[in-house]
């Protein structure tokens, strides 16, 4: 049997850490797309989630904190044949980087966000991240949000998310099926990704999900954005995961058909007598 | 030469006038420099354009005016001070203004009998062409070509009308300028970076740099340039560094403010060699400041703008070719050395506009890059590679093999994170390294001047027309004035700064900021001392005039 395309490089994430399941369900998804490495760009942004791209054979782009997306999207708009995947933690996502996870929603470009969400800051040793459990001053759970939690799934079919997701890193099997989904939907597609931290997160465990994860029904419409909301907004005893909602809807390039044609934005040449012509028009 | 000043309240429709104006002045066949000060807000308050033209070409602004267009009295007397004595005011007859230059015409009259009192600027336009004894000639083409169709014929009524209300006074000699571009230093960026091979741009919208914003949203389907309004600046330069990455020559505008927001980028463009050009247009700060006007006071800033050390370069415009060919010249620099290169442009410069010389794509200083090496199994593609000079091949993701890795943390050769202390020292010379070719390819300022001079005056950017004006003044008396006017700025060349250093008597700083940052530039970077300076951060362009008052000032007179 030859090589898989995509192969890993050693980590440095804490042994029992929820990332390994996702880089190693992501890496078999890869290896499904029929994409070679070379037309693969993962993202990321800071953090232990972020550093996904250092760890898979692709082209890798590990940039600021909180700014993976809009670096993301721009990479898809100057070369639509990459296929283009975020991998980041739920503190670059929702909190460094919540303005552009707001209006990159909005944007509807074709790249795809795995948020690895294990509800804690992990790299900077255990501070409460937006979407931690939401707690009062007499809780001395760790770790502790005295405000609200964000809740990503609710936002994003707010914000007009065209695929919103929750998978869990202990289901291998929905992870992929998830995964392989959200990269094949045309548009930005978000899938929200439980996994445990286990050096920080005491209340989030692994136990903690798997006993309350809970797949759609078999029965359950994606398309209807009420019920997507109200499904959303389930977030306790039963964490609902699959996808809460999908919608086809125009994509960036959709709508910017004279940069998105044939030829990627990266390879248009434009003449020199026609940028004289723009010139002149000034005499 | 003559210098007039239009003067209203935002919504009275003055921008529009003058717009118009300058079209009829240039195809007549002047040259021209316009400024526009306007205030931040959208109706009332007190905004104006002062056009300077005649048969020389111009290259800034006069305080003097030789009339006065107003249609409110705050104007005239706002301006008035200004208006030389055999000067002129015109208005409409109704206005409270009393002076003997005052020339008071029914224009709101002859416009409600037209049908529409608000075609009382086009009544104004056509007496203000008979005043200068320009001919009517091209008024039709232009106001068909900028006005709604329904338009049309009213204005060129009213023009005519205006242009019969009384006897030409000035004789302006017409010249052949009908090669010449007419544009504002905005469009003259764009221009050049469209010419340079721009496919993307990503802004916030923040004054004075919006304009360039506009500039490539209505350029982007015929250019080829993907335009994006993002959420904020942070945004906007993450993006235009994702889409250098993927091989899109990329540029950021913004002014000050939005700067401030992108400085960490700026660092990630720095270590992760991805090139980046980014326009600062500025106005006063600090914070908001003053939104609508202009300064030059971030060049210290953006020379030492995000944490950490790394190669740049800054640029600074200092008219409207320059806004061309340097715009091109600084995405060609970024790309060949891999860094981001700062544009210091300002509101005056953004704004104003004048006729020039002829543009030419043809002429733009390009940079291929050089196939990178094809990746082998027992050679793949290093990013980083170390390299004699610093400079890695650059391969662009998808384009061949090659797995390009990027990282805004320290990393080795391949792009993977590092915390050896050998590799860290490896990049840091070899990101340094850049500088040494980079240094290299610095253009000297321009001298304008006597060779001899004992008075050197320095600056940077903008100011430098009204610099080479005032000199070409204060030389007419005794060849004693010269003038060093940067342009690349940082590194900062210093070649001819010295030779003249050893030969003049004293340097005079002139700078459009409160604390001297050329000054303190050069004196950081040469031990060179200025004697004097002349310094303003009024939010107010420095004029001819002004450099002149400044040096009498401490010459105690000439």
């Amino acid at each position: 049997m030859s090589k898989p395309a995509f192969t890993n490089y050693e980590t440095a994430w804490c042994p029992g850490c929820g990332n390994f399941a996702i880089i190693e369900t992501l890496t078999g998804v890869l290896n499904q797309l029929e994409r070679p490495p070379h037309q693969v760009v993962l993202v990321g942004g800071i953090g232990q989630a972020a550093k996904t791209n250092q760890y898979i054979t692709a082209n890798g782009f590990s940039g600021l904190h909180g700014r993976s997306l809009p670096a993301a999207v721009a990479i898809k708009i100057a070369n639509d044949d990459l296929t283009v995947i975020v991998n980041t933690g739920d503190g670059d996502s929702y909190g460094e980087g919540g303005n552009h996870f707001l209006h990159n929603i909005r944007r509807n470009v074709d790249i795809t966000h795995f948020v690895h969400d294990n509800q804690i800051y992990g790299l900077t040793k255990g501070q409460p991240s937006p979407t931690s459990n939401r707690c009062d001053l007499t809780d001395n759970s760790n770790p502790c949000n005295l405000g609200a939690s964000f809740n990503p799934l609710l936002i994003a079919i707010a914000a007009g998310a065209t695929f919103v997701a929750r998978s869990f890193s202990g289901d291998k099997k929905h992870l992929a099926e998830m995964m392989t989904a959200a990269i094949q939907h045309p548009g930005y597609a978000l899938v929200d990704i439980l996994q445990p931290c286990v050096s920080f997160n005491k209340t989030n465990t692994f136990a903690y999900y798997k006993k309350r994860v809970k797949p759609l029904d078999e029965g359950y419409d994606a398309t209807n954005k009420l019920a997507a909301l109200e499904k959303a907004m389930e977030f306790g005893d039963t964490i609902p995961i699959g996808i809460l909602y999908r919608e086809q809807a125009p994509t960036y390039a959709a709508k910017h058909p004279e940069l998105f044609d044939k030829v990627p934005l990266v390879d248009k040449q434009i003449n020199q007598s026609d940028v004289q012509a723009l010139i002149n028009s000034y005499i | 030469m003559y210098n007039i000043l239009l003067g209203g309240a935002a919504g009275d429709g003055i921008e529009t006038m003058a717009g118009l104006l300058e079209k009829m002045l240039k195809q007549s066949g002047c040259h021209l420099f316009t400024i526009r000060d306007f205030m931040s807000r959208v109706r009332g308050g007190h905004n104006f354009t002062q056009i300077r033209f005649g048969d020389q070409p111009l290259h800034a602004h006069r305080d003097t005016l030789d009339g006065i267009f107003t249609v409110d009295e705050k104007s005239y007397q706002e301006h008035q001070p200004r208006l030389s004595y055999d000067g002129f005011i015109l208005c409409d007859e109704a206005l409270a203004i009393d002076d003997f230059r005052a020339i008071k015409l029914p224009f709101k009259k002859i416009a409600t009998d037209l049908g529409n009192p608000k075609v009382i600027n086009s009544v104004a336009t056509g007496a203000l062409l008979k005043l200068f004894n320009i001919p009517l000639d091209h008024a039709a083409a232009i106001i068909k070509s900028n006005l709604r169709a329904d338009l049309v014929e009213i204005n060129l009524s009213a023009i005519n009308k205006g242009y019969d209300l009384l006897e030409s006074h000035y004789d302006l000699p017409l010249i052949e300028t009908s090669e010449d571009l007419m544009l504002s230093g905005n469009n003259a960026i764009g221009l050049g970076a469209v010419a340079a091979g721009l496919r993307f741009y990503s802004a916030y919208p923040m004054s004075p740099s919006t304009s360039l914003l506009d500039f490539f949203n209505a350029h982007s389907s015929t250019m080829a340039i993907a335009v994006e309004q993002a959420e904020d600046e942070i945004a906007a330069i993450n993006m235009a560094i994702g889409a250098s990455y993927a091989g899109a020559t990329a540029m950021t505008g913004t002014s000050g403010g939005g700067f401030s927001l992108m400085v960490e980028a700026l660092g990630f463009s720095g270590i992760a060699e991805i090139p980046l050009v980014a326009v600062d247009v500025q106005r006063p700060g600090p914070a908001t400041g003053f939104p609508t006007r202009t300064e030059q006071s971030d060049l210290k800033f953006v020379i030492s703008a995000s944490q950490g050390e790394f190669p740049r370069m800054v640029i600074a415009l200092r008219d409207h070719t320059d806004c061309f060919y340097q715009t091109a010249r600084s995405l060609a620099l970024a790309k060949k050395y891999q860094i981001p290169v700062i544009l210091l442009s300002d509101q005056y410069l953004a704004d104003s506009t004048t006729t020039i010389p002829i543009l030419n794509a043809s002429e733009i200083v390009h940079y291929d890059e050089p196939e990178a090496p094809v990746p082998t199994p027992d050679h793949p593609y290093k990013r980083y590679a170390l390299t004699e000079n610093g400079i890695s091949p650059l391969a662009i993701p998808g384009k061949s093999e090659a797995l390009v890795r990027v990282d805004s943390d320290e990393h080795d050769e391949s792009g993977q994170i590092t915390e050896s202390a050998t590799v860290r020292n490896q990049m840091v010379q070899k990101r340094m390294h850049k500088l040494e070719g980079l240094k290299k390819e610095l253009i000297e300022p321009e001298f304008w001047g006597a060779q001899q001079c004992q008075s050197l005056l320095v600056g940077f950017g903008s100011t430098s027309g009204a610099i080479k004006e005032a000199v070409d003044i204060l030389n007419q008396e005794e060849k004693n004035y010269g003038a060093l006017l940067f342009g690349d700025i940082y590194p900062l060349p210093t070649e001819r700064l010295r030779h003249f250093c050893d030969q003049v008597m004293e340097i005079i700083n002139v700078e459009q900021n409160a604390t001297g940052q050329l000054a303190s530039l050069i004196r950081e970077e040469t031990l060179i001392s200025c004697e004097h300076s002349i310094l303003k951060y009024d939010g107010r362009q420095l004029s001819v005039d002004d450099i002149l008052t400044g040096i009498k000032n401490f010459k105690g007179g000439f």
